[in-house]
């Protein structure tokens, strides 16, 4: 029996694979959509429909997280329509690489060796900083938003950065004030990403907007995930327009997630994700051994290690998942044996 | 003149990316009520099993 022109095992595997993109995504505000191209692209779909129906699913999981957040006064929308002008322009330049790419056959190379860098040095960045015992640039999901952010808490690159008096300056929510033309640079170079490797640029954008443009971290969530319903919208009805977006992928993927992100959500104010933090980064190293090993495979015709890769992708997404949902109930349970009297 | 194949393609296109969109409100809102009406019984459970 088929559903969407799939089977019911292949059904199955992309709600099972959504929820825990879900958990991810509804924890740490980010990630887990870099994690859905690659392996789309190891299970043997083209390219274009790989990064179009990623972004499409970036798109429909970024509105239900977006709508949380709203509810929670996290989105500064004047910042968010500004990011939205440049990551446009970026988005676009990033698609017409790829086409260009695909034309000379090299795209799924390119996008597989960026993917492995980036998600290998950010990966290795926060498991490192993980083991240092730094929690810096964490997302402190109990953060004020509304008062103007410390000093100390802003990085000094986004001092130097906001230092840069070019009119016109933008104030924004938590006390910045910073040049338009950083704003539309960052947006610019993380929309390019966007549009190149087929994901919402979340993990590359949230940091950006915490480390460039130095805007509280709550805000850089909530603002950022407004940014990437208007980008991964945009992203992947361009790509539908060449035929990228395969819905037979996309619905069943949402499904999943989207329950999902409601316990990776409600998980943020049991567990304190430090704890789990060298966890994401571990996942993003998987993720970027996932893609290295599926090259391998390809460049020396062994399709033993597409199966690895695929293993590997799902296997660092479980490991993530199912840590925050034990963290979780551990949690409770320890919480209800400190509360109950004990009996003596 | 506006290609009648573009506008075609265009409008298949937003047809897609809306139904992504109507899916992911309709599921923000049916789990909202799922959890509203199960969350706290399923927490407890997880609290006391």
């Amino acid at each position: 029996m088929d559903v969407l022109g799939l089977s019911l095992a292949m059904l199955a595997l992309f709600v099972g694979f959504g929820l825990l993109i879900g958990v991810l995504f509804g924890f740490f505000g980010m990630g887990g959509s870099f994690l859905v191209t690659p392996a789309l692209l190891v299970m043997g779909y083209p390219t274009r429909v790989a990064v179009g129906s990623g972004l499409a699913f970036v798109f429909g999981t970024s509105v239900i997280a977006t709508l949380k957040h709203r509810d929670l006064g996290q989105v500064d929308y004047k910042l968010g329509l500004l990011m939205i002008v440049g990551t446009t322009a970026g988005i676009e330049v990033g698609k017409e690489i790829v086409v260009h790419l695909e034309g000379l056959g090299l795209a799924g190379s390119i996008i597989s060796v960026t993917y492995v860098f980036l998600l290998g040095g950010i990966g290795a960045f926060v498991t490192y900083e993980a083991l240092r015992g730094d929690s810096g640039g964490g997302i402190d999901h109990e953060a004020d938003t509304d008062e103007p952010a410390d000093a100390d808490d802003i990085p000094d690159i986004a001092k130097k950065i906001q230092s840069y008096r070019v009119p016109p300056m933008i104030d924004l929510r938590g006390g910045v004030t910073v040049s338009l033309w950083m704003i539309l640079a960052v947006a610019f170079a993380t929309g390019l990403l966007s549009g190149f490797l087929g994901v919402g640029g979340g993990f590359i954008r949230m940091p950006a907007l915490f480390y460039l443009v130095g805007v509280p971290v709550p805000i850089a969530v909530g603002t950022d995930l407004f940014e990437i319903v208007f980008s991964g919208g945009l992203g992947s009805f361009l790509y539908a327009l060449d035929g990228g977006v395969d819905l037979s992928i996309v619905l069943p993927l949402l499904a999943g997630s989207a329950f999902g992100a409601r316990i990776g959500s409600a998980a943020t104010s049991i567990v304190d994700e430090d704890d789990i933090k060298i966890y994401f980064g571990l996942m993003l190293l998987g993720g970027a051994l996932a893609v290295a090993v599926r090259e391998i495979g390809t460049v020396y015709e062994m399709p033993i290690l597409n199966r690895v890769s695929l293993a590997l992708i799902l296997g660092s997404a479980l490991l993530v998942s199912g840590a925050v949902v034990y963290s979780s109930i551990t949690a409770l349970r320890d919480d209800s044996r400190a509360s109950s009297p004990s009996v003596e | 003149m506006i290609d009648a194949g573009s506008l075609a393609a265009s409008l298949d296109s937003a047809i897609l990316i809306g139904a992504v969109l109507l899916e992911a409100i309709v599921l923000y809102g049916v789990y909202g009520v799922v959890e509203q009406v199960l969350g706290h019984r399923v927490v407890d459970r997880l609290r006391t099993a």
